[in-house]
């Protein structure tokens, strides 16, 4: 029995380990191309590494302007998102109507619409309000698009908040929004928190709906321009394109690591989604 | 202070009052709905309804559609299902849901985690990792990556040559597996996760108990296992399924749906209608139509996980 084990124990690892390596090849690409000036398509550890790509690509045009428009872009619907989700979140997690359930269904069933489906009228909406081409209108649509799953997760994380402790300070007077304020936000920070990064992972690397609404260069999020940049000229430095990329990704590296370190990331999360 | 006042629930009377309550006090509880719900009707239900319009008309950016849009009946319909590539990208996504979502992403994602359990915690880290950091990326930078994996001079065909096998360039020999191989890439990390989550709360002790009866590790994981996180694979196949319906960005950066129309799945087909070539009209059918497949799988999902829930 005990050998049996072993050797079933040998072998997942095994399986695991030749999965893992498939999963990092395309990463080690674009880690070793990078530093590489004269960068292929290929898998290759550079003979002389250098951070030429990385200069090359750190101005305005390339870099600067299209990560701050992805700054202000992502991190402001992120934030309209946050708000919305909480003050929704709150009166369906503490007051039981006949209205919860069919609402939070409509909004399970809105987490899933395609929105490549929408967009041709979101497009047309656009046109009609005068707001293609602006940053403001881009960032309300963003913000409805992850609504349904900001509020599905907010309200998960919300029901994990007793809700004892604000029938106290209802006796006391309270009133919802205060004691949503002062007691209930406190106590779920780290869920706010992993809705919150979460939402803004997602819009960071949405390529969509800033490709539709947005027109002028100097608007495009970095999501955008990355691709317009490298697709106009021809055939692409991959060194340079490998750069870029890495630049841009960062941003997301960086929450990602802050969420599983501090909060148990993900894993919140599988455990908020499994209904 | 009033109107809070009678917004709060009274604790005493939570369970008996709560219908003799004024029906102003519910409206008022209410009321924090309100911003969400707003945004999602002018930006959500107001552009899938608009969908439902103008999918019946002959709406268009240039042409005599644009000048004065009438009714068409069921002419985009009757245009799309009689289209030979309109009927190629709903094949297309079909086929790139089914390898991508529901065969790649769901079994590649549950075997990972299954694995997990019963590995070392270094290559459990290392392979976590790995897949995770895939699917952090953002979807154009995994687009180029993966161009660059199957490309004629790319990673792939230099490990094929190794083993001694014929290479090609995938995005032209077989594009739709390739984009289909390329959303696994990305896309797995999401069910890995589900299924740890729900497997670390089944039981050791069922399992355990299983095997004392003579169970083998494949009866056990199909009869025990399973059934146990059944939820989770429900919920995890309606997410992944939905969310590979719609997906655009990475199909259009790695092929731009072609050679020809060869990846060019109902997004993609959609978009060249609508802004391509402008048809609106046409271009709101298709999406009416991709809609209708969301919620039919959507349906299928949730009759499902109500069937477990009874």
């Amino acid at each position: 029995m005990i050998a049996r084990d072993r050797i079933s124990k040998l072998t997942a690892n095994l399986i695991l380990l030749a999965l893992g390596i498939l999963f990092v090849l395309p990463l080690l690409w674009v880690l070793f191309a990078s530093v590489n000036r004269t960068a292929g398509l290929r898998v290759e550890l550079p003979t002389s590494p250098t951070f030429a790509n990385f200069k090359a690509v750190l101005n305005t045009t390339t870099t600067y302007r299209p990560v701050l428009n992805g700054l202000v872009l992502c991190g402001g619907a992120a934030l309209l998102t946050m708000v919305c989700a909480v003050l929704a979140a709150y009166p369906l997690s503490r007051f039981k109507t006949k209205f919860n359930r069919p609402f939070l269904l409509t909004v399970l069933f809105c987490t899933g619409l395609p929105i490549t489906a929408v967009m041709v009228p979101v497009y047309g909406l656009f046109v009609q309000l005068n707001l293609v081409d602006t940053l403001g209108g881009t960032i309300m649509f963003m913000a409805t698009s992850s609504l349904p799953f900001a509020i599905w997760l907010t309200k998960t994380f919300m029901d994990g908040v007793p809700i004892s402790l604000e029938e106290a300070a209802w006796v006391d007077g309270a009133s919802n929004m205060k004691a949503l304020r002062r007691i209930v936000l406190p106590l779920m920070w780290p869920g706010i928190a992993v809705v919150l990064i979460f939402t803004f992972i997602g819009m960071w690397g949405n390529f969509f709906v800033p490709f539709m609404l947005l027109l002028s260069p100097e608007r495009l999020p970095a999501s955008v321009s990355i691709f317009t940049f490298f697709g106009q000229y021809g055939e692409p430095n991959y060194g340079q394109l490998a750069a870029y990329s890495l630049i841009y990704t960062t941003p997301v590296l960086l929450l990602y690591l802050l969420l599983s370190r501090k909060l148990g990331g993900a894993f919140a999360l599988g455990g908020a989604i499994k209904g | 202070m009033t109107t809070s006042a009678t917004a709060v629930p009274v604790p005493a009377g939570r369970k008996a009052g709560r219908n003799g309550r004024p029906r102003g006090a519910n409206f008022v509880k209410m009321m924090p709905l309100a911003p969400a719900i707003g945004l999602m009707l002018v930006f959500l239900a107001g552009p899938i309804l608009y969908c439902v319009y103008a999918a019946f008309t002959n709406m268009a950016l240039t042409g005599t559609g644009a000048a004065n849009v009438k009714f068409v009946g069921l002419d985009n319909f009757r245009k799309a299902f009689g289209s030979s590539a309109f009927t190629n990208s709903i094949w297309l996504t079909l086929v790139f849901t089914l390898i991508s979502a529901i065969i790649g992403q769901n079994t590649l994602g549950l075997g990972l985690a299954l694995l997990m359990r019963r590995s070392h915690r270094l290559v459990r880290n290392f392979v976590g990792t790995a897949v995770i950091g895939a699917w952090v990326l953002p979807e154009i930078v995994a687009a180029y990556l993966l161009s660059a994996f199957f490309n004629d001079d790319g990673t792939l065909n230099v490990i094929l040559h190794k083993v001694g096998l014929p290479g090609q360039d995938w995005l032209y020999a077989a594009p739709i597996i390739a984009v289909s191989i390329a959303n696994i890439w990305r896309g797995t990390a999401f069910s890995m996760l589900v299924y740890s989550a729900a497997l670390s709360e089944v039981p050791k002790e069922i399992e355990e108990s299983a095997e004392m009866d003579g169970a083998g590790g494949w009866r056990r994981l199909v009869f025990v296992t399973v059934p146990m996180i059944s939820r989770a694979i429900m919920t995890n196949l309606m997410l992944i399924t939905l969310q590979t319906l719609s997906v655009f960005g990475l199909i259009y950066a790695m092929t731009r749906g072609g050679p020809g129309t060869k990846s060019q799945t109902l997004p993609l087909y959609m978009y060249e209608q609508a802004f391509s070539f402008s048809q609106i009209g046409y271009g709101t059918a298709i999406a009416l139509v991709m809609l209708a497949i969301g919620a039919v799988f959507s349906l299928i999902y949730l009759r499902g996980l109500n069937s477990e829930a009874a």
